[in-house]
């Protein structure tokens, strides 16, 4: 009789005195069906689950399509003061989907930032951009001023108090047969400068930048 | 099969309670049961022959309690009737309402509220319970805590619970939109930008909870599958893997109760 020590070393379920099997057999037939099932039933799981969890998180990486929505005559708009303007962001469900956009004329003298010289027309987002609340601009005071926690704003929409971590986002604009048009939304840092929408809260200077990723869909 | 422990006779006032037969009436033996009864017993044995559920029963029922127990043992029970009363509450306003951003949310509401029978208070149920909820979940783990009853072996019942009391405050905050009034609407903004101030995953996560950039068409019904669908039922799986954890090993004496001193346990160490 062979030790039982060396039959048990061997691989080979041939050499382990297995009844039936094969030739070159390194792994036993009831190890090869426990393996089966668990393969088919982690594939039958993830056949269900994997597509219900990619259609849930799907819109995270949908891009939203550029559109455009007039928003007054070329001649609406002072260069010293906000017009408000109501705008569609998402359309399709009524209120919810409006918000209001703070409009006027670019001013040289006023609009002293390096960046986006090109543009006509400032169109301010009135989300804070502490946490979102809906910001009015009081004319009496040239401020913006957010209700919820006191977050107050210049004329260029630079935080001026308040916890706001950033200046008020922007929309694009154009003018299209004398008519001032708003596009998409997009946020800028402390200096003014252009960079992809973010949501509030999230500071866009030094280390906020890494910390706070664009969207993976985003169009600058 | 082994006996069953006897029971005792349930707290009945005095007038209802059956005055205790006199020395001397009656032949001493017990009556047999009458044709309900035995029905009844029929049917629980029958099932209990093909399930054994009875075992089970008597494994959850009849638990040995330490000395000293008290109505502050009564919180986790307490948070548990108002998850059941949070549940039946909810299956049924579900019954009348609309998850549509465009104005049907707030009119179901509005109808729930105003023109239902029993509406108004089915609602107010479920919007005051979920208060009630919180609180007692809290209190529940305050007791737990004071007590020293997460301490081995309880260690995973307490990291369960936590994970409970989590889905307590994500059903608070998804429940909160539903209505979708103003208070409901704003309250959701915040928070959903709240979440976006995570570091590095923050962005993604209030993504995920909008469907998008921005607060849109399918939010507010996102948020009510969340709250109606996918958290209840972690919630109820992890409520029974909670009770299994009590049960299997038992509640903690209060921490003022003195160990009980026994000589003749001592002599027999000796």
């Amino acid at each position: 009789m062979p030790d039982k020590r060396a039959k048990h070393k061997s691989k080979y379920t041939l050499d382990r005195g297995m009844p039936g099997a094969f030739e070159g057999e390194t792994i036993t037939r009831r190890r090869f069906m426990t393996g089966g099932a668990n393969v088919a039933g982690a594939v039958a799981v993830g056949a269900f689950t994997l597509p219900a969890l990619g259609f849930a998180i799907g819109p995270v990486f949908k891009s939203t399509p550029h559109h455009w929505e007039t928003a007054g005559k070329v001649d609406d708009f002072p260069d010293n003061n906000y017009i408000p303007v109501v705008i569609t962001l998402t359309p399709g469900i009524g209120e919810a989907g409006k918000s209001t956009v703070y409009v006027r004329k670019r001013n040289p003298a006023i609009d002293t930032d390096p960046y986006d010289r090109d543009t006509q027309y400032i169109a301010i987002s009135s989300r804070c951009a502490h946490i979102g609340c809906p910001v009015r601009w009081v004319d009496a005071a040239e401020r913006f001023i957010c209700p919820c926690h006191g977050g107050v704003y210049d004329l260029l929409g630079r935080r001026v108090g308040g916890p706001p971590v950033r200046p008020l986002d922007r929309f694009y604009t154009r003018v299209l047969r004398r008519q001032v048009q708003i596009g998409s939304r997009f946020s800028v840092n402390s200096e003014l400068r252009r960079v992809s929408p973010r949501d509030p809260g999230e500071p866009l200077d030094g280390i906020g930048q890494y910390l706070y990723p664009s969207r993976p869909t985003a169009q600058k | 099969m082994p006996r069953l422990p006897r029971l005792p006779a349930p707290p009945l006032p005095p007038p209802l309670q059956e005055p205790p037969p006199r020395p001397g009436e009656g032949d001493g033996r017990v009556a047999a049961p009458g044709p309900a009864a035995e029905a009844g017993i029929s049917v629980v044995d029958w099932v209990d022959e093909r399930t054994s559920l009875s075992g089970a029963a008597r494994w959850i029922m009849f638990r040995k309690v330490p000395k000293g127990t008290n109505w502050f043992y009564t919180l986790g029970s307490a948070t548990l009737f108002a998850f059941l009363s949070q549940a039946v509450t909810g299956v049924f306003l579900a019954m009348y309402y609309r998850p549509d951003a465009a104005g049907g949310a707030y009119e179901s509401i509005r109808y729930v509220t105003n023109d239902v029978f029993l509406g108004q208070f089915v609602r107010g149920m479920h919007k005051w319970g979920s208060s009630v909820m919180v609180v007692l979940v809290f209190l529940h783990m305050g007791r737990t805590f004071l007590w020293g009853a997460y301490k081995y072996p309880r260690e995973l019942n307490w990291v369960i619970g936590v994970v409970l009391l989590i889905l307590t405050l994500i059903m608070g905050f998804t429940g909160y939109l539903l209505p979708f009034d103003q208070r409901a609407y704003w309250a959701t903004i915040v928070g959903v930008n709240i979440n976006g101030t995570g570091p590095l995953l923050g962005p993604y996560l209030s993504d995920f909870l909008r469907g998008g950039g921005e607060f849109g068409a399918t939010t507010l019904s996102r948020f009510y599958a969340i709250h109606m669908l996918i958290v209840p039922g972690l919630i109820a799986a992890l409520i029974l893997a909670h009770l299994y954890l009590v049960t299997k090993l038992g509640t903690t004496a209060p921490p003022w109760s003195k160990v009980e001193r026994r000589p003749e346990l001592n002599e027999a160490e000796v």
